[in-house]
């Protein structure tokens, strides 16, 4: 039954002229979790559709039959019928306790409940950018989730500041990001990948640059992930170019915000101890190039409306960036 | 007292409900028009992934006001523009009860409405650009991000004391209503003899009086929060931005009713004329009108399955957000059931009541697929609830406006609207929408959020969101031939007789446009369909054409414009925050209520 609901998305993409990948796509379930809200939706489209069908047909046959022709006589005056309101009150009635059954079930199958032995990963909301914590394992990366295929995982989300919603479709629905509250969902990813989410509540200025990348990494891979998030902060080869950016780093406002293991302990930005290791900056807006880097270094808010990353005051010089680039490109 | 006077002083005075109806229909439109155009800088920016038309800033104004101006500025107030004119005719009253409310009513809506859309121009009051300083919190404005902290410029400030006036406006006119309603009916005019309009404003009137207090009582909670440092939504202090939801939602749950329940008044009034036909099980479209008002108050957390308010609170409210699709059901089913059997004239008005059902019956049923909290979950907040509250809203409400717009059109101006324009209007509309609104289903399916300025082409939603550009153009197409409709309708329209529809209500007894005193003679009332011939009853004789004796009408009065101007300015302190200025406010407001009170009574 998913299956023609698909076709149903891919005629309308198809008559559209576009095909896919579709990475935040709510219609490809990554996850027992989005699985059992798709099967649950795909439910509820049915009987939509079935209702929509039958009256929608019963209005344009009345339209049709009943329309005005000159020597019909009058139409005779009816009022009502009773048996026939009952009728109509009571089918909806019974078409919404199908719907409401299942329900009920996948609200508490959902809840965010998952086995002792779930990876617990925290999710820090910030305006707009992501945090993730995973307590089990001491480690702190930010905007690029990793988790192992076929595991369970547990997900604490919260905010530091306004509210925000933590969304990746392919693994399930959203849950806000609430300062003060905490709310859990619970999964178990199927298949390794590389996935999208974003924030889906409105945050401020760069709500929509607020987004985030999924990596499913197969179990050994995740180990080895986390083994490497877990080793200190490179150090730079004396005289380098790169060294030389450390030191520049180590001067100006980027410690009071960013944590670099060893070099600074700022905790408002994202940790950049392996930066390097990431794919994108900007929490999944750019790609992690040097370009890209030095543009964000010399004017985030440019590249991020209303970014408190602001220019640094005085600028720093090309040279500068060019250093501080080669710095963040060796910490891996 | 039978000829109307002329000139603006008239204008500025009147307290006579017809002209009432009108100015609130010409600043309604003109704010659906703003609305419009701000949706279409939306589509705009949206055509392509990346889009760079307006900044992040400017499209977070666009879609605020856009919302705002459509609820509070647009549809709410078309809809007064009909309770206004419609309902004292249709229950055979010279006036509202409370015709000099009636015109505070009229004025504190357009010096809100004016001074919420001031925001957009006066940014250098404020050492900010112009396109600065509007609203940029999202017509819900979600509290914490609406608190100084995070939003420190006057744009929620702007918003905050623009949504209190204009709810002292609706309060005014829902008390005025009721008491018109409820007191002001001709001899005859039983509850269950009421036309289905007015039967619907009353009960959106309750829905006004009940709602509007509780989002008063949330936006005054910001307003200490913002002006004085109290912490009613701040965690920190021991509170929780989850209790601005609750407040908001209480409030706009209801809201929704409000917006849709007077457009299914009007499709029960409509199809009936033009199918021939009475309404199909009239009482149990009025109450499942009644039970859809009282149903609305227990459903406000389905805007909040994502909080996490736990699975027992989520399933209660998935129940009681599913149990009302039943009387709305049986609505669609009365309906069809009217138009079954009849004789169906075509009007331009009758296409619209039916885009009405048509279109509302998808918004409907979307709403079941997010009535159930785990889809809901991928479905709140994407373009997928935007495409369900258009087909809602816009679907249902401006298509059922747009039927009462050609049905008493003539009624209200003595002109008809051109039939064959109206049909080009409706099609070109109802295409338009479509266009617009069905691909964002497919949008919010795979994964696009609303209120986003921008979207990469990575999500593969570029091909749709050009369709739903194209479709949302079409749609200002259609307002076009509509504009020009009404204009060529001033000269060349063809003049309307006391009944041009053969109505069974008693607004078509009556001149178009009816005279300043309505009824020369207040007809008596025996069956619910008085002026059609029914099983017990002939059609009930029309009011003479000329009056048997003089007839009291409300004289004008300045004071109720003074007394509104006074909120504006009180708001205007608090937004400058400049404190003598609120004593001037409240000076007028206090005048103006005491001139009022003290009024001589006029003959």
């Amino acid at each position: 039954m998913p299956r023609i609901r698909l076709w149903l998305a891919t005629a309308a993409l198809g008559i559209s002229g576009c095909g896919g990948p579709f990475p935040q796509s709510t219609l490809h379930p990554r996850s027992d979790f989005a699985r059992a809200t798709d099967v649950l939706f795909t439910d509820i489209f049915w009987w939509a559709a079935a209702v929509f069908v039958v009256v929608e047909l019963m209005l344009v046959v009345a339209l049709v039959r009943f329309r005005h022709r000159e020597g019909r006589p009058e139409p005779k005056p009816t009022h009502g019928h009773t048996l026939m309101e009952i009728a109509w009150t009571l089918a909806p009635a019974v078409i919404l306790v199908f719907v409401a059954v299942p329900t009920v079930r996948t609200i508490f199958a959902t809840a965010g409940e998952a086995p002792a032995d779930a990876l617990k990963v925290e999710v820090i909301g910030h305006q707009w950018w992501w945090e993730f914590k995973y307590l089990d394992l001491g480690l702190t990366t930010a905007n690029e989730l990793h988790v192992p295929s076929g595991k369970p995982v547990r997900i604490a989300i919260t905010s530091a500041d306004v509210i925000h919603s933590f969304w990746i479709p392919p693994f399930g629905g959203k849950r806000d990001a609430i300062p003060g509250h905490t709310n859990y969902i619970a999964f178990r990813a199927d298949s390794t990948g590389d996935y999208s989410g974003q924030c889906a509540e409105f945050c401020g200025a760069s709500h929509a640059n607020m987004r985030l990348r999924v990596i499913v990494d197969s179990d050994s891979g995740f180990g080895a992930w986390a083994q490497a998030q877990l080793g200190p902060a490179a150090t730079p080869p004396q005289r380098s170019l790169a060294a030389q950016g450390k030191t520049v780093y180590g001067r100006s406002a980027c410690i009071g915000c960013h944590t670099i293991q060893g070099v600074s302990g700022g905790v408002i930005g994202p940790n950049l101890t392996h930066i390097a290791s990431r794919a994108t900056i900007a929490s999944g807006l750019f790609p992690n190039d040097s370009s890209h880097l030095a543009r964000w270094i010399a004017d985030a808010p440019a590249l991020k409306p209303g970014s408190i990353m602001t220019r640094m005051q005085p600028p720093l010089t090309d040279a500068d960036i060019a250093a501080l680039v080669a710095y963040l490109e060796i910490l891996k | 007292m039978s000829d109307a006077p002329a000139g603006l002083t008239s204008w500025l005075t009147t307290t006579d409900h017809k002209r009432i109806g009108l100015l609130y229909f010409w600043t309604a439109f003109s704010f659906f028009l703003i609305g419009g155009l701000e949706a279409l800088l939306i589509r705009a920016q949206l055509a392509q992934p990346d889009g760079h038309l307006v900044s992040a800033e400017t499209y977070n104004q666009l879609f605020t006001m856009h919302g705002t101006t459509m609820v509070f500025l647009a549809l709410m107030p078309l809809s007064a523009s009909f309770f206004n004119y419609i309902v004292p005719l249709q229950i055979g009253a010279r006036d509202v009860a409370f015709p000099r409310l009636n015109a505070f009513s009229y004025w504190v809506f357009l010096l809100g409405g004016l001074f919420l859309n001031a925001s957009w121009l006066v940014g250098p009051l404020f050492h900010a650009g112009m396109l600065n300083v509007a609203p940029d919190g999202g017509w819900f404005g979600y509290a914490n991000l609406t608190e100084r902290q995070y939003s420190p410029g006057p744009n929620i400030d702007f918003w905050l004391l623009g949504l209190q006036i204009l709810g002292i406006s609706s309060l005014a006119a829902g008390f005025n209503f009721i008491v018109t309603i409820l007191n002001l009916r001709a001899p005859g005019m039983k509850l269950m003899r009421l036309p289905t309009f007015t039967w619907m404003t009353l009960v959106t009137q309750f829905l006004i009086i009940t709602a509007f207090p509780v989002i008063t009582v949330g936006l005054v909670f910001l307003m200490f929060d913002r002006f004085f440092g109290a912490h009613f939504y701040v965690h920190e202090a021991g509170a929780t931005p989850i209790l601005w939801q609750h407040l908001f939602w209480l409030f706009g749950h209801p809201e929704v009713y409000i917006l849709i329940l007077p457009a299914m008044g009007i499709v029960s009034d409509v199809l009936p004329t033009f199918a021939r036909k009475p309404l199909f099980g009239y009482t149990v479209v009025v109450y499942s009108g009644i039970l859809i008002g009282f149903m609305g108050w227990g459903v406000w957390s389905h805007h909040m399955f994502s909080v996490g308010l736990g699975p027992i609170a989520d399933s209660v409210f998935a129940a009681t957000t599913m149990l009302i699709a039943v009387p709305t059901g049986v609505k669609i089913f009365n309906w069809i059931a009217t138009l079954w059997g009849g004789a169906i004239r075509g009007t331009t008005a009758l296409h619209f009541a039916v885009g009405f059902i048509a279109m509302f019956i998808i918004g409907g049923l979307s709403g079941v697929t997010h009535a159930s909290p785990p889809a809901d979950l991928q479905q709140t907040d994407t373009y997928y609830v935007v495409a369900h509250i258009h087909y809602v809203l816009f679907g249902g409400t401006i298509l059922g406006l747009f039927a009462g717009i050609y049905y008493w059109w003539p009624k209200m101006t003595g002109r008809l609207l051109s039939e064959p324009l109206g049909k080009w209007h409706f099609w070109l509309q109802f295409l338009g929408m479509n266009l617009a609104f069905f691909p964002m289903h497919f949008i919010g399916l795979l994964g696009m959020p609303r209120r986003i300025y921008t979207y990469s082409a990575d999500l593969g939603v570029s091909d749709l969101n050009l369709v739903s550009t194209v479709g949302a153009f079409l749609i200002a197409v259609a307002m076009l031939v509509f504009l020009h409709n009404m204009w060529r309708t001033r000269r060349h329209g063809q003049r309307a007789s006391n009944d041009p529809w053969g109505g069974a209500s008693l607004e078509w007894s009556i001149p178009s446009p009816p005279p300043v005193y309505n009824f020369s003679v207040i007809p008596t009332v025996t069956s619910r369909l008085p002026r059609w011939t029914t099983e017990r009853h002939g059609p009930m004789k029309d009011p003479p054409a000329v009056p048997p004796g003089p007839i009291h009408v409300p004289g004008g009065s300045w004071w109720p414009l003074v007394a509104a101007l006074g909120l504006p300015v009180m708001a205007l302190s608090a937004l400058t925050h400049t404190l003598w200025v609120v004593f001037v406010g409240a000076a007028l407001l206090l005048v103006g209520i005491y001139g009022w009170a003290f009024e001589p009574f006029e003959v």
